[in-house]
């Protein structure tokens, strides 16, 4: 009985699993390749075929590749901060982690209230004399105004789930290898380059796998601030499975996100791949 | 400590019981109407709160709509009482409808009814009410408007110059178009600038004359205010000023007129040279062949029919009644503004009156997508007109053989698929 107790334990979960996730999951990889319940790769033709496709695909690259990287450099100063403070370290780590309790549509409506034409930003620029009269910021004329309000947002919004992943790695770094390096004469910075960050590559791994997967799946924020007027894979999705009513290529652009995101994982574990005799 | 824990039980239970009571009971209305939540609530509270029983009255995109009255189909078990929807959303479901020729309809005209039996020899669903598009100005405006031009006779080339001369007497451009995720734009690309210039809506989708029509929105569009790439609803930019001359649906305008009815003027859309194009919007009631209490549905669709709801639904809605009925005196400006502009557009010596899509099924996203690519596409994108028209015409080919859907007005009547040259 002890023994089949933890199998036992896991099976809810398991159930779960495989009821709300495995078999959805694999009855939308069916529907990407078949059309009229014949196999075919005509979902992926018309996915690829469609104008908007390579905008919406490089968009979401694009927008990824602008935000993890950013995120993680603030992450890095964040996590350093707060493992460094003595008193007060907790509310910082709340305050911090504010941003992580809003959905991400209202984190875009937040920045919509911000940049719009009637917004907080131009009724500022008005009021300091800046602007003589509010200038229409997200319009189709000035998409990297949209992408910049995006970029803004997503770092705003989701910087602090890596950062949370990165104190509870630092926590885990044992002291007496900075304060050997601090005898040796290193520097604070050289510190944290030869010592903080190697011992970090688990945690970072994990922070970076799951922040690069949520940065493939933006959506609420997107259509918050640009509508329609940049396009990214998941608004895609939304608009062929709802609004064009068709699931086979809506189910094909899933699989397009679902391979970007395995494939972007398997690169991230082999670049922070840390051998396991080097594990602390 | 036992009695308490009775006392909670008991009290959770009828919690439980208010809360799943009357929900049982109401009928639910699945409707792609009244979406905003306020005429939702109207809805709810002004039209439908006399039927006995009440009504469960829910609105939803179109997209979830059809996705939970398919889903309703497939098990062959519902909760859907009566579906509301426009012309072109109910049709495709009509294997799946009841025939409603029995509910009295003396009242509605016979062309009404002809639509709602979709193609069939059956009344698939019963006309509920109607709108159209219209022009909408800040009387601001008007004294731009080019010399000997009649407002209720515009051609599109005196509104462009109207346009150009606003723009340029304010420093700004001052045409509004609902072109934001949420607008109506491919309706005016459908049902009034194509048809215009074409007489069609799809056959003549990439001639010449298409290209005209696309030749001059463009140039409409150096007058018109670039955040209409945000608007939904043309009431709100008319209202702030953003925007003095507008296109859009009469139900989205409402508010500007209710909100300071002597400000705007509403006149009709501007006519091109095959014509004064314009589209009429029909929505319906229909009921599923899933509905969990039939003589309840039928009943509710007959409710909807009376004029006092006609009317109720009209002071809602903006909608306007389908039964020929008095419209009593104290209704509210938007339907005192653009009434007289309805009926000089439908009534003019050069009126094209164009149909919503039909038969066109699940596909009518898909066939407004059509008509919003190639707007983005030209205008947005700046892309080569001739070359985006032969793009587009072949989807919108594929997709009318995919469907079987004939040709309807204005195009001509087709045997089969209906044909694009």
């Amino acid at each position: 009985m002890s023994r089949m107790l933890p199998y036992m334990l896991l099976l809810p979960a398991t159930a779960f699993l495989c009821l709300f996730f495995l078999y959805p999951f694999s009855l939308v990889a069916i529907d990407s390749v078949t059309r009229d319940g014949v196999y075919s790769l005509e979902n992926f033709q018309r996915m690829a075929g469609h104008w908007k496709f390579g905008s919406a695909f490089w968009n979401t690259m694009l927008l990824a590749a602008a935000v993890v990287p950013v995120q993680l450099v603030l992450a890095l100063t964040m996590a350093s901060i707060v493992s460094k403070l003595q008193t007060g370290r907790s509310t910082i780590l709340y305050i911090f982690a504010i941003p992580l309790g809003i959905s991400d549509l209202a984190a875009g409506l937040i920045w919509l209230s911000i940049f719009e034409q009637s917004g907080f930003l131009n009724s500022f620029l008005v009021g300091l004399g800046i602007l003589d009269k509010p200038m229409l910021l997200l319009g189709y004329q000035t998409h990297w105004i949209i992408f910049l309000a995006i970029v803004l947002a997503e770092v705003w919004r989701a910087t602090a789930i890596m950062m949370v992943i990165l104190v509870a790695g630092m926590g885990l770094i044992p002291k007496e290898y900075g304060e050997a390096a601090q005898v040796f004469g290193a520097t604070r910075w050289q510190r944290f380059y030869k010592v903080t960050l190697p011992m970090l590559k688990p945690s970072l791994q994990t922070a970076l796998i799951l922040r690069v997967i949520l940065a493939f799946e933006v959506f609420a924020v997107v259509v918050a601030l640009g509508g329609t007027q940049v396009p990214v894979l998941m608004s895609e999705t939304y608009q062929w499975q709802f609004a064009l009513q068709d699931r086979g290529v809506a189910a094909a652009l899933a699989m397009v996100i679902l391979g970007v995101s395995v494939a972007f994982t398997l690169l991230i574990l082999r670049l922070l791949h840390v051998p396991k005799e080097a594990r602390p | 400590m036992k009695n308490q824990t009775k006392l909670l039980s008991g009290l959770a239970a009828a919690m439980i019981a208010l809360m799943a009571g009357p929900a049982l009971a109401e009928p639910l209305f699945w409707s792609t109407q009244a979406k905003p939540v306020e005429e939702s609530q109207k809805m709810r509270a002004d039209v439908l709160s006399k039927f006995s029983g009440g009504v469960d009255y829910q609105a939803s995109d179109e997209g979830p709509w059809r996705t939970r009255i398919d889903a309703e189909l497939k098990a062959g078990k519902g909760t859907i009482t009566v579906l509301g929807g426009l012309h072109g959303e109910l049709s495709g479901l009509e294997n799946n409808l009841v025939d409603l020729s029995a509910i009295d309809h003396v009242s509605i005209g016979d062309g009404l009814m002809q639509l709602g039996k979709l193609g069939t020899s059956e009344q698939k669903y019963i006309p509920w009410m109607q709108a159209t598009y219209l022009m909408a100005a800040d009387k601001k405006a008007l004294q731009y408007l080019p010399q000997g031009a009649d407002l209720n006779s515009l051609t599109y080339d005196q509104l462009i110059a109207w346009a150009k001369a606003t723009a340029e007497a304010t420093g700004g451009p001052k045409f509004g178009f609902p072109a934001g995720p949420k607008g109506l734009k491919h309706r005016f690309f459908q049902g009034f600038l194509l048809p215009s210039y074409t007489h069609s809506m799809v056959s003549n989708f990439r001639s010449a004359e298409a290209e005209t029509a696309w030749n001059k929105f463009k140039e409409l569009w150096q007058y018109t205010n670039p955040a209409s790439t945000n608007y939904s609803f043309m009431q709100e930019p008319l209202l702030t000023g953003e925007v003095l001359i507008a296109f859009d649906h009469v139900a989205r305008l409402a508010d500007a007129f209710n909100k300071r009815p002597d400000d705007f003027v509403a006149f009709p859309a501007p006519a091109g040279p095959k014509g004064r194009a314009f589209m009429s919007v029909i929505a319906g009631v229909a009921i599923p062949k899933t509905a969990p209490d039939m003589e309840q549905a039928k009943a509710l669709v007959s409710y909807m029919l009376k004029p006092e709801t006609q009317v109720a639904t009209l002071r809602a809605t903006n909608f306007f009644p389908v039964v020929k009925t008095d419209l009593p005196a104290d209704l509210p400006p938007s339907v005192k503004v653009s009434g007289p502009a309805i009926t000089a557009m439908t009534e003019a010596k050069d009126a094209l009156p164009t149909l919503l899509p039909m038969g066109l099924g699940d596909k009518g996203g898909q066939f407004n997508q059509v008509y919003v690519d190639t707007f983005e596409r030209i205008i947005l994108a700046g892309q080569d007109v001739k070359q985006v028209l032969n793009d587009q015409a072949e989807v919108l080919r594929s997709l009318m053989k995919d469907t079987k859907a004939p040709c309807w007005a204005p195009d001509a009547a087709s045997d089969g698929p209906c044909p694009v040259n």
